[in-house]
């Protein structure tokens, strides 16, 4: 067998690199404990009329909060640095994220409330799965700097400035924060729906 | 040397107002506590975070690897945003771990700074003397480790100034400040050397009132409010960080802005 046979098996079989697998779980456990302690966090002074229940709020109180918060986003963000990049030079995300076609977006969407979408083919996304994927990566680079838009509002305050000053910038983090959230009901409900899915996303076949 | 307690022993009767909603009992403290989220954890790695003494001291450790990585993002000319007197946030939130009536009311006639450590110069310094010094001013915006912000004015001299004239030595790496009810607070010494710290004397122009630390609090716009202590009755130039009070209960030691 030459090395290029070798490749197009490859290709052929491997849904989800190991690469690509690693990030995923990494990003799922900086995720969860981002989401928990920021809500702990945000119940010490709410933007808005509610807060979060104790109970699915991590570190107990806000200083253990702000620990994880703080301890997590290293790893976030380190994880999202290698993600991004290999994401972009070994050209999966052109592949597989783009074009975004809107018509293909609405008949997806059709088809997919209908329950007529196919899930034969796992390593080509459709439309609806396109816009998800790209939106929630940009709402990750969003939370992101807005977060440090938050944290360092003297030394970055270019950065924070851009997010319309330090107050506005708590809202943008929290929407963002939303927006991931919202992505993940559906993404995790979608998962279970069509298990062979999470199982590409675990042995990459 | 840093003193760190994760989980300390609380005076009860310090933990009123807010702070009560925020702390939670002696008995429910800790930082691992969060049922789902965890749950969650444990379920995507397998491993059970929740029993930890080990995962709170991880955790600390990266506190004191933050505190690192904010001191090398510190610069000493970078100024905090200031503000035009009409930001100037009405009425300027009082906060503290105790009820506003509670604060300290400091005798200005009898009160004396003590300045102690790595300084050449000891003597305590009277409430005139120290309003004798040169005067800068500041409208600048107060964030608080809960989120909200304020923008506040305050008026009084520069830190850096103050620790020339009592020969401070400058190479040492912390200030630390102690207040009228006990409340204490460790900074790094370019905090305490940059333009914008301040030993401010004034809100708005007028004497510091009761509520905003009279007769003096140390104003730092590049740190989170607790790292800016009010009613100062002392302060020691040193090699030690003797830590603080919110800072030996978990908040991260730097806290930079």
């Amino acid at each position: 067998m030459t090395t290029d046979t070798l490749t197009a098996v490859d290709t052929v079989e491997t849904i989800h690199p190991g690469w690509v697998r690693i990030c995923h779980w990494i990003n799922a456990f900086a995720v969860l404990v981002m989401i928990g302690s920021g809500w702990q966090i945000y119940n010490a002074s709410p933007l808005f009329d509610f807060v979060f229940p104790r109970q699915i709020a991590l570190g107990n109180w806000l200083a253990g909060a702000l620990l994880w918060h703080f301890a997590a986003m290293w790893v976030l963000v380190n994880n999202g640095i290698v993600y991004v990049t290999l994401g972009i030079a070994t050209g999966r995300f052109r592949r597989k994220l783009f074009p975004i076609r809107p018509n293909e977006v609405v008949a997806d969407l059709k088809a997919a409330v209908t329950f007529k979408l196919a899930h034969d083919d796992l390593s080509h996304y459709n439309a609806v799965q396109k816009l998800l994927y790209s939106g929630v990566i940009l709402a990750g680079v969003v939370i992101v700097l807005s977060g440090l838009s938050i944290w360092k509002p003297v030394q970055l305050q270019e950065l924070t400035a851009l997010f319309g000053g330090y107050d506005t910038a708590r809202y943008v983090h929290f929407l963002a924060m939303a927006a991931i959230v919202g992505f993940l009901v559906v993404h995790v409900a979608l998962a279970l729906i069509v298990p062979k899915s999470l199982r590409a996303m675990i042995t990459g076949r | 040397m840093r003193k760190r307690r994760i989980i300390p022993g609380v005076d009860a009767k310090l933990l009123i107002k807010d702070a009560t909603n925020l702390m939670p009992d002696a008995s429910r403290r800790g930082f691992l506590r969060g049922a789902a989220s965890l749950g969650a954890l444990t379920f995507l790695t397998g491993c059970d975070i929740i029993d930890g003494e080990t995962a709170e001291g991880v955790l600390r450790k990266i506190s004191e690897f933050n505190d690192g990585a904010q001191a090398a993002l510190f610069s000493h000319t970078k100024l905090a945003p200031t503000y035009p007197e009409s930001a100037i946030t009405k009425p300027f939130p009082f906060n503290a771990y105790y009820d506003e009536d509670e604060a300290p009311e400091v005798d200005g006639k009898t009160y004396k700074l003590e300045v102690a450590g790595l300084v050449e110069n000891k003597k305590p310094w009277t409430l005139d003397e120290l309003y004798a010094l040169p005067e800068v001013s500041q409208i600048t915006r107060h964030i608080c480790v809960e989120g909200w912000s304020a923008i506040g004015s305050w008026q009084g001299t520069q830190l850096s100034e103050f620790l020339k004239r009592v020969g401070a030595d400058m190479r040492a790496k912390y200030v630390w400040f102690k207040c009228a009810e006990g409340y204490t607070n460790t900074i790094d010494m370019p905090t305490a050397l940059h333009p914008q710290t301040q030993m401010t004397f004034k809100f708005a122009n007028r004497t510091l009132p009761r509520a905003y630390g009279y007769p003096m609090k140390i104003r730092m716009p590049t740190k989170l409010g607790f790292k800016n202590p009010k009613y100062v009755v002392a302060m020691e130039v040193t090699n030690i960080d003797k830590g603080g009070y919110w800072e030996d209960k978990g908040y991260n030691w730097f806290s930079g802005l």
